[in-house]
Formats: C-alpha cells, sequence, structure tokens
C-alpha cells in the first residue's frame, strides 16, 4: 500500500466519482454529501500523507504498471507536484462542504463531477509524461465542462460554448505540438525529453522549437495568459461561484506545466533551445497584469471582479516563471498557493453576499443591506487584504517576495512600475467594491424570505479558505522553506533526470 | 507518399480552421473535428511513414513505431468524446439562444427578445 501513496491522489478521485454514481452511497442526496464529504477527506489525507513521505524520502517516482521510465509513464511527486496536490485536494474539500449546503442539487451528478475534476487536475500537476499530461488535461476539461453547465441559465451556454469550443482547439494544438516533438525526439517522457533536446542538430532545433512553441500557446490558453484570456472573466463569472471557486485551481495547472516545460525541458541545459519561451512569457505576463487590472477597475459585479483578479494572478505567476532564478520560482510557488486561497474565498463570498442582496445580486451597485453585515464584512475584509497584499496577511508577504525576486530581472524597470500600479488599481477596486456593497444602502425594501442567511456548512467553507490569509503569514517561516526547497529541486536538472530516469531509486 | 500525405493534413487544417471561424454553431462542430481528423493523421505520421513493416518486435527485420498508434487510438477517444459532448451544447446553445450563432445572436442584429443576452 506505502508503496503506491504516489498513485493515491489520482486512484481515490477516481474511485470516489464512480462509488458516487452507485447505490447507496448515491441513493438520496444525504448519503451523496456526506460520502462525497468524507471521500475528499480521504483524498487529502492521503495528499498530506505524501507530502510528508516526500518531505521524509525525497522525490517519489511511480512507474504505472511496473514500466519504467522512459518506456512507461511515470508519475513523479516531488515537493512541487505534491504541494499543488495538497492544494488541490484541499480546495476539493472545501467546495464539497460548501456546495452541501443546496448547490450540489442544483443539477445533476454535482459530486462525481467535482471528483473527477480532482482526479484530472491531481494526474497533471504529478504526471511525468507529456502525452499523459493531455490525457489528464481532458479529463479535468470534460469534468469542467460539465460542472460549469451545473445549474447554469442562457448566459451560461454561451460562456459555456465558447469555452468548450476554444479548448477543443486548443486540445488539438496540444497533441499536434506533441507529435512534433515526440517526431523529432522520440520520446515523451519529458526527463527523457530534457536530455534529447540538448542532443538536436540541424533542422530538428526549429522543429521541437515549433512545437515547444505550440505547447506555449496552449498552456497560456489554459493559463489564460494574454492574448488567450478572453474566455476566463464570462466563463468564471457565470458558473455557480462554488465551481468557479474549484476553477481557481484549473489557471494554475497552466501555469504549472510552463514551470515543468520551460525550467526542465527548454531550461539551462537545453542546448540552442534553452531559455526559448522566455522573452515571450516575459511580455505576455506583463500585458496580462496590465489588462487583467483594467479589468478589475471596470468590473461590474464581484465574481467578475474575482474573475479578474484571477487573471491578474495568472500575469504575476507567468512573469515569475519567465525570470527562471530559484528565487523567482519559490516566490511564485507562495504566491500560487495564496491567490488560489484568496481567489476560491473571495468567488465564495460573492456568491454568500448576492444571495442576501435580492435582485442587486453581487452587482456593485447600492442596493438593500445585507443580512448580516458584520460576518460577511468581516470575512470581505480578511479577503480583501489578502488579495490587495497589505500586511499583515499573506499576499503582503507574497508581493515583498516577489519583488525582491524580480530585482535583478533584465526588465525590472518595466516589471515595477507596472505590478505596483496594477496593485494599486486593484486596491482601488476591491475597496470601491466593497464600500459599495456594504455602506451604500438604497432604501428598497427586501422580503427576508429572500435573504438566504448563511448555512453553517458555508460558513466552515469559507473559513477554511480564509485561514489561508492569516496561517500563511504566521507559517511563513516554514512555508518559504519549502518553496525554496522544492524550487531549488525544480532547477536541479541532473538530479531530476537521474531521479526520474532512475525510477527513484 | 509524404506529399500525399503532408497536403492531406494541410487540406483539413485548412478546412478545419476556416469552418471553425464560421461562427455557426453546426459549421464550427464540422471544423472541429476536419481538425481533429488533421491532427490523428499527422500524429500518426509522427512515427515516420513507411510501408510493409511489422508492428510487432521479432517478426520482421524493421518494426514500425508502435507508440504514435497508441497516441492516435487515445487521441481519437478523446475526440469523439468531445465531440458528442460539443453537439449537445450546440443543441442547447441553439434552445436557449434561440440562435445558432456561437455568441447566440448575429454581430450586426440588435438585441430583440429572444436572443437578449446581456454581457
Amino acid at each position: 500500500m506505502i508503496q503506491h501513496l504516489t498513485f493515491l491522489p489520482v486512484l481515490l478521485p477516481m474511485l470516489a466519482g464512480v462509488i458516487l454514481l452507485i447505490s447507496p452511497f448515491g441513493e438520496n442526496k444525504t448519503n451523496r454529501r456526506i460520502t462525497s464529504a468524507v471521500l475528499s477527506a480521504v483524498t487529502f489525507l492521503a495528499s498530506l500523507a505524501l507530502l510528508l513521505k516526500v518531505q521524509a524520502e525525497g522525490t517519489q517516482v511511480y512507474a504505472v504498471g511496473d514500466w519504467s521510465a522512459p518506456f512507461g509513464i511515470v508519475l513523479v511527486a516531488d515537493p512541487l507536484s505534491t504541494l499543488l496536490v495538497c492544494l488541490t485536494t484541499f480546495l476539493g474539500l472545501v467546495c464539497v462542504l460548501y456546495s452541501s449546503a443546496g448547490d450540489d442539487e442544483k443539477g445533476s451528478f454535482f459530486h462525481p463531477l467535482v471528483h473527477f475534476l480532482i482526479l484530472g487536475v491531481n494526474g497533471a500537476f504529478l504526471t511525468g509524461d507529456a502525452f499523459n499530461l493531455f490525457v489528464f488535461f481532458e479529463v479535468l476539461l470534460i469534468a469542467s465542462y460539465s460542472l460549469l453547465m451545473h445549474g447554469g441559465d442562457k448566459k451560461n451556454t454561451r460562456a459555456a460554448l465558447h469555452y468548450v469550443i476554444l479548448n477543443l482547439v486548443g486540445s488539438a494544438i496540444f497533441l499536434i505540438a506533441l507529435g512534433i516533438l515526440y517526431g523529432v525526439l522520440g520520446t515523451l517522457n519529458m526527463a527523457d525529453m530534457a536530455q534529447k533536446v540538448a542532443l538536436l542538430q540541424g533542422d530538428d532545433v526549429y522543429l521541437a522549437k515549433i512545437g515547444g512553441l505550440l505547447l506555449l500557446v496552449v498552456f497560456a490558453l489554459k493559463g489564460a495568459l494574454l492574448p488567450l484570456h478572453l474566455w476566463l472573466p464570462n466563463t468564471y463569472a457565470t458558473a455557480m461561484p462554488v465551481v468557479a471557486a474549484l476553477f481557481a485551481i484549473m489557471t494554475k495547472v497552466g501555469v504549472y506545466s510552463m514551470m515543468r516545460v520551460y525550467t526542465l525541458i527548454f531550461g539551462d541545459e537545453a542546448g540552442e533551445l534553452s531559455h526559448m519561451a522566455q522573452s515571450w512569457l516575459w511580455w505576455l505576463a506583463l500585458a496580462t497584469i496590465a489588462m487583467g487590472a483594467m479589468g478589475v477597475l471596470a468590473s461590474k459585479d464581484l465574481r467578475k471582479l474575482t474573475a479578474n483578479l484571477v487573471i491578474v494572478s495568472v500575469g504575476t505567476l507567468v512573469a515569475l516563471v519567465a525570470v527562471q532564478t530559484i528565487e523567482a520560482s519559490s516566490a511564485a510557488i507562495y504566491y500560487l498557493v495564496h491567490s488560489t486561497l484568496v481567489t476560491a474565498a473571495l468567488f465564495i463570498l460573492a456568491d454568500l453576499i448576492g444571495r442576501q442582496r435580492g435582485n442587486v445580486a453581487d452587482r456593485i451597485i447600492a442596493g438593500p443591506p445585507v443580512a448580516q453585515p458584520r460576518l460577511l464584512g468581516a470575512c470581505f475584509l480578511i479577503a480583501a487584504v489578502a488579495v490587495i497584499g497589505m500586511p499583515p496577511l499573506s499576499g503582503f508577504i507574497g508581493k515583498v517576495w516577489l519583488l525582491k525576486a524580480t530585482l535583478n530581472a533584465e526588465y525590472t524597470v518595466v516589471f515595477w512600475p507596472l505590478y505596483l500600479l496594477a496593485s494599486l488599481a486593484i486596491l482601488v477596486g476591491v475597496s470601491k467594491a466593497g464600500s459599495t456593497v456594504f455602506w451604500h444602502h438604497q432604501s428598497q425594501e427586501i422580503e427576508s424570505a429572500v435573504q438566504e442567511r448563511v448555512h453553517p456548512v458555508q460558513l466552515v467553507a469559507l473559513i477554511f479558505l480564509l485561514s489561508g490569509g492569516p496561517l500563511m503569514s504566521i507559517f511563513a517561516g516554514p512555508l518559504s522553506e519549502y518553496a525554496i526547497g522544492a524550487a531549488t529541486q525544480l532547477h536541479d536538472f541532473n538530479h531530476n533526470i537521474n531521479v526520474i530516469l532512475s525510477g527513484g531509486q | 507518399m509524404e506529399l500525399l500525405y503532408a497536403s492531406c493534413v494541410g487540406l483539413l487544417v485548412s478546412c478545419g480552421v476556416f469552418l471553425i471561424l464560421r461562427a455557426r454553431t453546426f459549421p464550427v462542430v464540422l471544423g472541429l473535428t476536419m481538425f481533429s481528423y488533421a491532427v490523428n493523421l499527422f500524429l500518426f505520421s509522427s512515427g515516420r511513414l513507411s510501408l510493409n513493416k511489422a508492428a510487432v518486435l521479432g517478426y520482421s527485420s524493421e518494426y514500425a513505431d508502435p507508440l504514435p498508434q497508441a497516441l492516435v487510438l487515445t487521441a481519437i477517444v478523446i475526440g469523439f468524446a468531445m465531440t458528442a459532448f460539443v453537439v449537445i451544447l450546440a443543441i442547447r446553445g441553439k434552445t436557449d439562444l434561440g440562435s445558432d450563432h456561437v455568441d447566440g445572436k448575429l454581430p450586426n442584429q440588435s438585441n430583440d427578445k429572444n436572443t437578449k443576452v446581456e454581457v
């Protein structure tokens, strides 16, 4: 059992998805909710166990079906991927809890789909094989298509149609890129690819470059990098907020894949192709930050505001990936965890606030006062302070760290002013939204029946997410050590290659 | 053979892209299908085109690369599932939005009652 621990974060959600479809666990909504919550808690615990094991024994490599790399598919649990798996399963647990207050019954098969989504995301984080990455992308995408439609209306159908078509085109491009890379490298194992890229000669170099840059298109689409970010605000703002909170991890899958591909395969050791995507990533990231910040200022409702905050966080992360130093990567890892938790919390808060304001919902205009101003106001304050990046919460630490990490980068002169201006825009946008929603009331009678008070389960889920802000700054010491360790290993080319290709011995 | 094969892939891709850009759901679905055919052919060719080579080791002195065939199989299965999904979604879009345009209304059409969708 213990040697299969690496596989459990993929296996358990799959089993959970199947179990939830059969009787008696999926029979009625109480059974479904309890089973789903228990199983997602088990998955989370298994990921934590994996995290402890990786910390104690170093990177775990699991050869699926005992076919050793580079011939078989391997799952690689290194500190970075394990941390993200833990984050995903935690987010899954929180969303299952939150939806148990009633959202899961607005459509069918909510719980199995959530588990299948977690299966895909965990698999994408853990896999060490490029084609397997594609397969897990498809698993998470088809689950996300269905979740996006969950309890949806007309606006939702249109956003879903755009999202599905864009991602199908993205998948096709992904396959073309993999075909080119396999054609020139003769392997799909990422560690093996990294070794072979350096040996390419002649025309093959250019072919590999085309393949690698096509991959960039795909990851930019998944990660919502400019100019392929246009689908995100509408998709996230029309999805059910709890689903949007879960989707907060999905853009990070794109960023994570960029980290892997452009640090390991096309990194320092890639000969002629080393750092080939860096200049692209850098400028696109800056443009994404600018566009996201403008979106934050222009947003008309809280959910769209949060969606634009997701775009800003993606831009920031990609800028850090483009710098490609250990320090930048460790800042990126810390910021990734922080931004995922805080955007998820904001989506959920937008939902709770919207439910208490009748027809005005979560639009940022004067409306009826919320029923529980103290509770929601306090939660919003915590989330806002974290997302803006003011002391003392995690956003501040992340921001200082990433500014420090980019200090010696090539274009700091551009990045710092742009990023700080974007932060200012976020500060203005979020505080305007908060003050309008909580303090500007219109004397408009609203029946208390329309106002749903916060369900205890929802509150627990929200507190789980919000506690990330304070906890990540209280435990900033150990967390940053972990992030630096993970980043060091991400950049340690020889170690990665040796560990993966020797099967973890 | 290479020229014929490459032209087929190229033609399918260009038809696919053209149809996807038509921005009405039925052509888009057809375009996606063509695009995925082209992709499957392309993937298949990544193991190099060859004639009369055994797919199984030991049966011939020369053998064909079996991996692209496995990749194509996976890609076909996934592409098929995705196409089925997008067809259903297109039908639902037609009913919900009252138009088969992917934006729910024609670009030059003013908002009338059936297609009024707030951005």
